[in-house]
């Protein structure tokens, strides 16, 4: 980037390349003027990225009262709050997605947050590192000990993920609560998308983190 | 105690066309709104902040105050470059309605005969009186719509109230460390101050005025026992600790730092504040409770609000706690609302929102200045 398309850009200060990669991936299915709820938003990224290239009016919920300070100091409507206490509330069919992005393997109750999220939004759009990846499987059967990854990095006693999932373990649960997986997606560690796209046990071996976007079947 | 008399300073006010209907059923003629304005409304007439104030504030929001002398109650967030921005925006400050800083209240003549006073007659006004009048005043200052209604405490209850009751005329709402009704707990506060004033013999039913005196130890009382309320033990432990004056166990000199440090505040208070204004003022918190006018739905005193609302509260606030901010920022998301919500980390009590609490002023500065950018104001 050169200065004066540096200084051209200062008002925005997250562009699309230095987000998160499941934010990125996230961003391009929002349909653009939707209203979203983005919970677990950290400072805002997603939701200032939404607003200001897609016209969308974009929320967050933040458990982290740091961010969320940040945030509203940045301009943004974000809430103090987290998934599992603060989606009640919320009337039927409030925003256009609900989304959740590496926060379902962490809420106490990930079912109801689900069907929260999907009575609140036509579309939820949830990511989670997948517990199924291969190198996870490799090193509980080679040490016998819960496996440490970079993105499972903390150890067991300390780690806020206390409902990891596999991503076949999501396609059942969708399943069985009776939502209509719409699109899907699993990501490699370079964070390019995952040529398995038709084979789910393929995505479930070899995908480090999955995307879902669901609505109601 | 010696008799300080309240010194007659003449306020800025206007006069409101016509009468105004209270709560209450009273009709009051020529009533008088005193205010203060900074900064400079612009062409389209679109900048303007209304700024509530709290129970014993004014409208001195952001200079020296003409009775005391002391800075702006606001003035590290009212002002050129500061959280409220006046070299951006217009903000107003009006005395509340039954206020005793220049606004029709107690302190005011009834009617023509200016040794008449309303006293105790005064008809008890509601948060809803004060929004109404303040309402009217913006109207007579030609200003439609409010780009943002700003209070704390029970200022921020006006806030409520004015984005339940108007809220076409609010573009962004900021209610800070309130409440969306009186608990007992606060009910039963106010009560004690209100039966220390009854109890001074100088109170004289409330008629104290006719005979020249104040029912200042009544009054300071109650400054007392509120102002232990707006601190927090953390803050009280830092100021003062169980630090002693002197070494004397005289029980009735100030023995603690703590004693005379309040006792201080409620002699200053009583010279610049009405006895029979006080007991107005915190009747009016206490009948506050906004959900109880839409079927104790608090949600729905916002039902279909296009407002912006930050809603800000104080950790160690036990006056106006967390939880009830939290409850009008949830009730806010079941109307649909646009809200963002912030409990700032403090050690300093309710009075925090008053201090210097720099996450707190960039959170207010940089929600207005997100506003500012959704209203399509000119930076």
């Amino acid at each position: 980037m050169n200065d004066a398309s540096r200084m051209a850009a200062e008002p925005v200060r997250y562009v699309a390349k230095n987000m998160r990669l499941d934010l990125r991936l996230i961003a391009e299915m929002i349909a653009p003027g939707a209203r979203v709820l983005d919970i677990g938003c950290g400072d805002g990224t997603l939701i200032e990225y939404l607003y200001r290239t897609h016209g969308c009016d974009a929320r967050g919920i933040e458990i982290d009262m740091a961010e969320v300070t940040r945030a509203v100091a940045h301009g943004l409507p974000v809430m103090h709050g987290d998934a599992d206490n603060d989606l009640s509330q919320y009337p039927d069919g409030s925003f256009d997605y609900v989304v959740l992005s590496r926060t379902l393997q962490a809420v106490e109750r990930p079912r109801e947050v689900l069907r929260q999220m999907l009575r609140i939004g036509r579309h939820a759009l949830v990511s989670f590192p997948n517990f199924g990846h291969w190198e996870l499987r490799w090193k509980l059967l080679w040490t016998g000990r819960m496996p440490n990854t970079t993105v499972w990095g903390k150890p067991w006693y300390e780690t806020p993920n206390i409902h990891p999932c596999t991503i076949q373990d999501f396609f059942d649960l969708a399943a069985q609560e009776g939502y209509e997986v719409e699109k899907w997606l699993a990501v490699d560690e370079a964070g390019q998308r995952s040529p398995w796209r038709r084979w789910p046990a393929l995505a479930n071996m070899f995908g480090e983190q999955a995307l879902f976007q669901l609505r109601k079947a | 105690m010696d008799q300080p008399e309240l010194p007659v300073v003449d306020h800025q006010h206007l006069v409101l066309d016509g009468p105004l209907m209270l709560d209450c059923g009273t009709e009051l003629s020529r009533v008088r709104i005193a205010y203060r304005t900074y900064g400079t409304l612009n062409a389209a007439r679109s900048n303007a902040i209304l700024i509530c104030h709290a129970l014993t504030g004014d409208q001195y929001v952001a200079e020296p105050h003409p009775v005391t002398g002391k800075g702006g109650w606001w003035d590290m967030v009212v002002g050129p470059g500061l959280p409220i921005d006046t070299d951006r925006y217009f903000v107003i400050c009006s005395n509340v309605l039954g206020g005793c800083m220049g606004s029709t209240g107690a302190r005011t003549p009834k009617a023509d005969d200016p040794n008449d006073l309303w006293g105790t007659d005064f008809p008890p006004v509601t948060i809803r009186d004060m929004v109404r009048a303040q309402k009217r005043m913006v109207e007579q200052l030609g200003i439609a719509r409010l780009f943002a209604v700003i209070g704390g405490s029970m200022g921020g209850m006006q806030v409520l109230q004015w984005a339940a009751s108007y809220p076409e005329a609010v573009f962004a709402a900021v209610p800070i460390a309130t409440a969306p009704y009186h608990s007992a707990q606060n009910i039963a506060f106010n009560e004690v101050g209100r039966q220390s004033i009854f109890a001074d013999a100088d109170w004289e039913q409330g008629r104290y005025w006719q005979s020249g005196k104040i029912p200042a130890r009544g009054l300071s009382v109650a400054r007392m026992v509120a102002h232990i309320t707006y601190l927090s033990e953390e803050a009280l432990t830092r100021k003062f600790g169980r630090r002693m004056r002197g070494a004397s166990l005289a029980v009735f000199n100030d023995i603690f730092e703590v004693e005379s440090y309040l006792r201080h505040q409620g002699s200053t208070f009583v010279r610049r504040f009405d006895a029979n204004s006080y007991l107005t003022i915190t009747r009016a918190c206490d009948w506050f409770d906004l959900a109880s006018d839409y079927d104790g739905n608090l949600s729905g005193a916002f039902a279909g609000t296009r407002t912006r609302f930050c809603v800000i509260s104080f950790t160690s606030d036990w006056l106006y706690p967390t939880s009830g901010n939290r409850a009008i920022a949830r009730a806010l998301n079941g109307a649909g609302a646009n809200v963002s919500f912030v409990e700032i980390a403090s050690d300093k009590g309710h009075d925090a929102f008053l201090l210097d609490e720099p996450d707190f002023h960039r959170t207010l500065g940089g929600f207005l200045k997100g506003c500012a950018d959704h209203a399509g104001l000119a930076p």
